[in-house]
């Protein structure tokens, strides 16, 4: 069975339906991008992955175990899903260090030494060992963005949500975020990633997901739908997307 | 023009004095207990509790501490209920501090960013965590410029507990005034006195505020 | 309560009324006391010779340090003392006015700040002296960004007008008390009559301003009140 599986996935806000039935699957070691136009429900369905949104109705399972679920005990869920936010959202008031350690040492219970010891070769391994004193405001969009990747991986989650991780990135800072997350989907890590970023999705996604009006329109490997996707929408939309962002990395 | 002032006063001041830093202390301390109450309910309870705790904050807000005082003195005793002067004193300065306090408290969580919160849950945080680990940490650094204010006001307004009859700063000030005709004096020192009290708590609490500042968190004071 | 009370707080509430009245005036006086001399202070402290601006800062700090009470009494009776033929509404209004002023003063220091000396140097390089552009350019903004600062202290000093009972002034709370004389059941619901006079008072202040802030807002030019007391 794929690590995961989201079947059938509703969501509304009053009037609006965000997410009309959406099915898929991540199996393990896998990057699916999802892209579509703006406010598609592409944000909505990565909440709903770990319900920090509740859906209304579909289902899905995480390594066969069914998220959806009342009897499921969320927090335990949401501790093995990493999920990485557009403005990085790190805890204001904590260092770097105190950022990453924060859920080890809470929600994982684990003893202050070994949870530093943990913080910081994850730290290391997005290049910010040295930064890890210092306050979020006193680092970088792209350094802030790395933290809050590490901060994902110190959990040692199952899957990685990134929400346009380099969106609110100044374009000289993409790349080192970019680049931090190459490193992990080649360590084989299970990521699902929201992106305009279309050079990433095209050299790293084993699948690319293209979604409109809360619905998946096609999706399918990069060469397929860069080169001959099969719903003329889909061609158009990629243009568009590449036009606008270029295809810089 | 002639000024006097006896040195052996300014031992009766000084009891005085203390009278009104225990005041101050206990009413500014029950208002932050309530007064973090009432934030709550205003801010995540619904129905009764939240139109109660909004009636209370206009309530408090919108009415005199002087009549507030007197109500809780003289008003209750009227309907058989009766209260030392510092008794009915504590709970009126308390009873309208927290209603203030509620309202700072209010603010500086509303301040906390909606995706701090989110952070915290998608590490598997509960709600009682994230309040406890991200949203009053932060909040409490948020409010402590208000909150300073919120003390200062609270101790200048305690002189008013003379009026039912307690031997505050401003009580014995007066009553030595009035014994020895000396008012500019008398009045003039214990003017002096506050001043001084509101400097050591000013300065305290920025000593407090400087320790406990975090970068890019609350708001630079002018 | 027995009926009879009723009658009498009934009897009352004219003259309470009146007392409110008195509370209104003395308002009146000293928010405009308050406002001139909290200007010029601000002004000074900004912009004055640095001498000036410190014992401007001064004066702002004794003000906001002072508990009206005292400084009341201090005002009153210590002018009694020597002979200076104050009344109690009079002293009423400077103490609570002087008072305000320092609390006005720190609102428009702060809007004054926030305007900018890039305003300023706006308006000089278009040749307009100091003066004229704090006229025309820093104050109309800085007026416009300290309404809702100054709603706060409004209704601060609203209530605090009540404090000059203590000095002698017949306004609504002495009133009361004289109503409820020794009929301490009535002291309950006269109370609560005159504290929702206020609330009354407070809503119809905080309206009038609130119109007055849409009225003159401009777009792209807006500053929220914190609701904090000074
Ligand atoms: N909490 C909410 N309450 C009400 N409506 C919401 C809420 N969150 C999202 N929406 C609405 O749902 C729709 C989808 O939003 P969503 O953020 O999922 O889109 P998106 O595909 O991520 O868009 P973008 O590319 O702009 O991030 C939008 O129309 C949005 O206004
Ligand atoms: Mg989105």
């Amino acid at each position: 069975m794929a690590l995961l599986v989201v079947e059938d996935l509703h969501k509304r806000y009053g009037k609006e339906e965000v997410l009309r039935g959406v099915s898929f699957t991540l199996e393990r070691g896998e990057t699916k991008v999802i892209i579509g136009p703006s406010g598609t429900g592409k944000s909505t369905l990565l909440r709903c992955i770990n319900r920090l949104t509740e859906p209304d109705r579909g289902r899905i399972w995480l390594n066969g175990e069914e998220i959806t679920s009342r009897r499921t005990n969320i927090y335990k869920i949401r501790a093995q899903i990493g999920f990485v936010f557009q403005d990085f959202n790190l805890f204001t008031h904590l260092t770097a260090l105190d950022n990453v350690r924060l859920g080890l040492i809470r929600v994982k219970r684990m003893p202050r030494r070994e949870a530093t010891e943990r913080a910081m070769r994850e730290l290391a391994r997005v290049g910010l060992a040295d930064k890890a004193n210092a306050y979020p405001a006193q680092l970088s969009g792209g350094q802030q963005q790395r933290v809050s990747i590490a901060r994902a991986l110190a959990m040692d989650p199952k899957l990685i949500l990134f929400d346009e991780p380099t969106s609110a990135l100044d374009p000289e800072l993409i790349g080192e975020v970019l680049q931090v997350m190459i490193e992990l989907a080649e360590a084989g890590m299970t990521m699902l990633v929201v992106t305009h970023e279309m050079g990433f999705a095209r050299s790293v996604a084993d699948e690319i997901i293209f979604m409109e009006k809360g619905v998946i329109v096609e999706q399918g490997p990069p060469e397929v739908l860069f080169t001959n996707p099969k719903v003329p929408r889909t061609a158009e939309f990629l243009r568009k997307i590449t036009e606008f962002y270029g295809e810089s990395s | 023009m002639e000024l006097i002032f006896k040195w052996e006063w300014l031992p009766q001041l000084g009891r005085g004095l203390l009278l009104t830093v225990e005041l101050t202390a206990a009413c500014i301390s029950i208002g932050a207990v309530l007064g973090l109450l009432i934030a709550i309910a205003r801010l995540y309870a619904r129905g009764p509790i939240y139109w109660l705790a909004s009636a209370y904050v206009q309530f408090f807000r919108g009415t005199p501490l002087l009549v507030q005082l007197f109500m809780v003195h003289f008003g209750l005793a009227g309907w058989g209920i009766r209260l030392t002067p510092l008794l009915s004193g504590i709970i009126a300065m308390g009873l309208n501090t927290a209603a203030y306090q509620a309202e700072y408290f209010r603010g500086a969580i509303q301040a906390v960013k909606r995706g701090q919160t989110m952070a915290a849950l998608s590490l598997g945080m509960t709600r009682g965590q994230t309040i406890q680990h991200v949203i009053v940490p932060q909040a409490l650094r948020l409010v402590l410029p208000a909150w300073s204010n919120e003390l200062v006001y609270m101790l200048k307004y305690t002189s008013i507990v003379y009026l039912i009859g307690l031997p505050d700063l401003m009580g014995i000030g007066r009553t030595i005034a009035s014994n020895n005709f000396r008012f500019f004096e008398i009045y003039a020192v214990v003017a002096l006195i506050y001043l001084a009290l509101v400097l050591i708590i000013t300065f305290g609490l920025r000593l407090v505020e400087a320790a406990i500042r975090v970068p890019g968190l609350g708001t630079a004071r002018q | 309560m027995t009926a009879s009370d009723w009658q009498g707080l009934l009897k009352g509430v004219p003259s309470l009324l009146g007392g409110l009245g008195i509370n209104l005036q003395i308002l009146l006086g000293l928010v405009t006391l308050g406002f001139l001399v909290g200007i010029v202070i601000a002004l000074i402290q900004v912009y004055g010779p640095r001498p000036l601006a410190t014992l401007a800062v001064g004066y702002e700090w004794f003000f906001r340090g002072v508990p009206e009470m005292v400084l009341l009494l201090l005002i009153y009776y210590g002018l009694r003392q020597f002979h200076v033929p104050i009344t109690p509404f009079i002293a009423a209004v400077v103490a609570l006015g002087l008072r305000s002023s320092a609390y006005q003063s720190q609102i428009f220091r702060g809007a004054i700040q926030a305007v900018g000396s890039r305003q300023m140097m706006a308006a000089l390089s278009v040749g307009m002296t100091r003066l004229q552009a704090i006229r025309h350019v820093i104050l109309p903004q800085a007026l416009r960004l300290s309404i809702p600062p100054w709603s706060n202290e409004f209704s601060s000093v609203l209530k605090d007008t009540t404090l000059a009972s203590a000095i002698g002034v017949i306004e609504v709370f002495k009133r009361a008390r004289f109503i409820i004389g020794r009929q301490y059941g009535l002291a309950l619901p006269a109370f609560m009559l005159v504290a929702l006079f206020f609330l009354v008072l407070t809503y119809m202040g905080n309206w009038i301003l609130g119109a007055l802030e849409r009225r003159y807002r401009i777009p792209g030019f807006e500053a929220k009140g914190t609701g904090e007391r000074f």
